[in-house]
């Protein structure tokens, strides 16, 4: 626990699942695009925020097939939350000349799944999140997604650029190939920091303090039987009887 | 004592819930006053849905632009009425579209945002449970106005006998809330079943179900329960993917969940461990699961659920 905000340290940083996603789709709006082109006119760059060890995450998307890759790494992001977050990504994107932005629904750490419609917020673009299936016109330059939320399914679209975010089961992620995984050690990661980025650290200081973080207490030992023909019948007296059913 | 804002959660014709647990909320800080964003014309009648909680207002935008054009125009919308209103908070149903009209707003109005807060006190501190509920933060956000997201079911709503003044506004969406255009949306395919999020008996099923879902259904249905299911009887499609719990999944959070069938990976158990009691049914005596079950039973949950089921019946009449 470090003063004011949740110390994350110990979380491996591992390519977020739900980013492989977004990769993937990325990968399979790009392609087709690009068949048959000696240089592809189309281009993957993927982008990350994190401690240097993220550069592993950056590289297994490479050896996915996407381009290049930015780790942006500074110490005064240890523990950013939602927003600083998402002005670190969108002033990189501002620096890439980029259409599209592919994102996972939801880190599986922070749980916080808004930084996709911040993004959008700050960048001005188009939000088309909680994707379940991408459809991408590049002649008319329109996105068209299926929203998929316990809402229900919504389509909608809109012209470039815009912010994806894509669920989970949109697609099934590809495993990098050997020749991928080579192709991807020659693949070239861009590292910035926040000046590098023209962005001061007080630009992101967090507006949220944490007061007291406790680790939840271990649930106390329960009851355990084995079921020898009556563990139905004495399930029930004890719903029964706590009022639970 | 602030001024509180509620975002009221609905589908066009039935508002949501968590509406009147927010109102509680919020009137534990002060003014409870909700903001009702709709179509023309379906305003009162949301609105009398609200007569009884604890709201004291109700302010009705009716702008079909806000449906049309999705989340930020949903955005403005509320940024307008904030401004108007001088309001200090701002709480939200912890849903997709909640939680990303609240980051927007955040970034909007430059006002710092907390999601998933299980509990909101008088002077708008929060309490969140975080790390797959291992866990629980307190937390105040130092900005003037405080957004913030609530888990549905966190708390029990108070009933009062008074009903709320229903207030109309109107509100102008920019072009650059208009980006995204909404061509068609249809609804959530409902069971007779409570949403799983909301539902106050969660009835899971794992890999121990074979693909058979009956028995939890059956279950289920007796108690008043949603059905749950585990990523690895979703993952073989055994169960619809909407209802897995799990950290890639839904955090649920019920008074009662029964696991059955289910080990208790460390990916599930961070879907469901705040649960306030939950019972496991596994053949496997070492299946981690029952390290957090108040109530456990060793067997099969074929013998044992539709066991239960009877005996619960045969007690009740």
């Amino acid at each position: 626990m470090v003063a004011g905000r949740l110390d994350r340290e110990s979380v491996d940083a591992v390519l977020n699942d739900l980013d492989e996603y977004a990769i993937e789709e990325a990968l399979r709006i790009v392609e087709p695009l690009n068949e048959g082109k000696e240089t592809p006119e189309h281009t993957i760059t993927l982008i990350s925020m994190g401690p240097e060890r993220a550069t592993e995450a950056i590289r297994k998307g490479l050896s996915m097939g996407a381009d290049s890759g930015i780790l942006v790494s500074d110490a005064a992001l240890q523990g950013s939350d939602a927003i600083s977050t998402a002005k670190v990504l969108a002033k990189t994107i501002q620096s890439g000349g980029f259409d599209l932005v592919f994102c996972g629904t939801e880190s599986t750490d922070a749980r916080m799944s808004v930084v996709p419609a911040m993004l959008a917020e700050i960048l001005g673009w188009a939000q088309l999140t909680f994707a379940g299936s991408v459809k991408v016109d590049i002649t008319s330059n329109q996105v068209e997604i299926a929203r998929m939320t316990d809402s229900g399914v919504e389509n909608m679209s809109a012209k470039f650029p815009c912010v994806v975010s894509v669920i989970e089961k949109i697609n099934e992620p590809r495993y990098p190939s050997f020749k991928g995984i080579m192709a991807a050690k020659k693949k070239p990661i861009e590292n910035k920091s926040l000046s590098d980025l023209g962005l001061a650290s007080s630009e992101l200081s967090a507006w949220s303090e944490v007061v007291d973080a406790q680790p939840r207490p271990p649930r106390e030992k329960g009851l355990k039987l084995e079921d020898s023909g009556e563990g139905g019948a004495k399930l029930a007296d004890y719903l029964l009887e706590k009022r639970l059913v | 004592m602030t001024k509180n804002l509620v975002l009221i959660d609905h589908d066009g014709s039935k508002v949501a819930k968590s509406a009147a647990e927010l109102a509680t909320f919020a009137k534990r800080a002060g003014s409870a006053v909700g903001v009702l964003l709709t179509n023309s014309g379906t305003g009162d009648s949301l609105a009398a849905q609200l007569n009884g909680t604890d709201f004291e207002r109700v302010i009705v935008v009716e702008n079909d632009e806000i449906n049309r054009h999705g989340i930020a125009a949903g955005t403005s919308a509320l940024a307008q009425i904030i401004e108007k209103e001088g309001a200090e908070s701002v709480l939200i149903s912890s849903s997709a579209r909640g939680k990303e009209i609240a980051g927007r707003l955040a970034v909007r109005i430059k006002s710092g945002i907390i999601t998933d807060a299980v509990d909101v006190t008088a002077d708008l501190g929060t309490t969140q449970s975080v790390f797959g509920g291992s866990f629980t933060v307190k937390a105040k956000l130092k900005t003037p106005v405080s957004i913030i997201t609530v888990r549905p079911s966190s708390i029990e709503p108070a009933t009062s006998t008074s009903n709320p003044t229903v207030e109309k506004v109107t509100v102008t969406i920019d072009a650059k809330d208009k980006l995204v255009e909404i061509s068609a949306s249809q609804p959530p395919v409902k069971g007779g079943r409570p949403d799983l999020t909301e539902a106050k008996i969660v009835v899971s099923g794992g890999r121990g179900t074979n693909g058979n879902f009956a028995e939890v259904e059956a279950f289920a249905d007796l108690v008043g329960g949603a059905v749950g299911a585990s990523r690895a009887a979703t993952d073989a499609g055994w169960y619809p993917h909407t209802h897995q719990v799990g950290q890639t999944g839904k955090t649920v959070s019920p008074q009662l969940y029964v696991a059955c069938g289910i080990s208790g990976a460390i990916q599930h158990r961070a879907g469901m461990q705040t649960s306030k009691t939950i019972v496991a049914i596994n053949k496997d005596p070492e299946a981690p699961i029952f390290d957090l079950a108040d109530f456990g039973v060793v067997g099969d949950l074929f013998a044992v659920l539709p066991q239960a089921r009877e005996a619960i019946k045969s007690k009740r009449s």
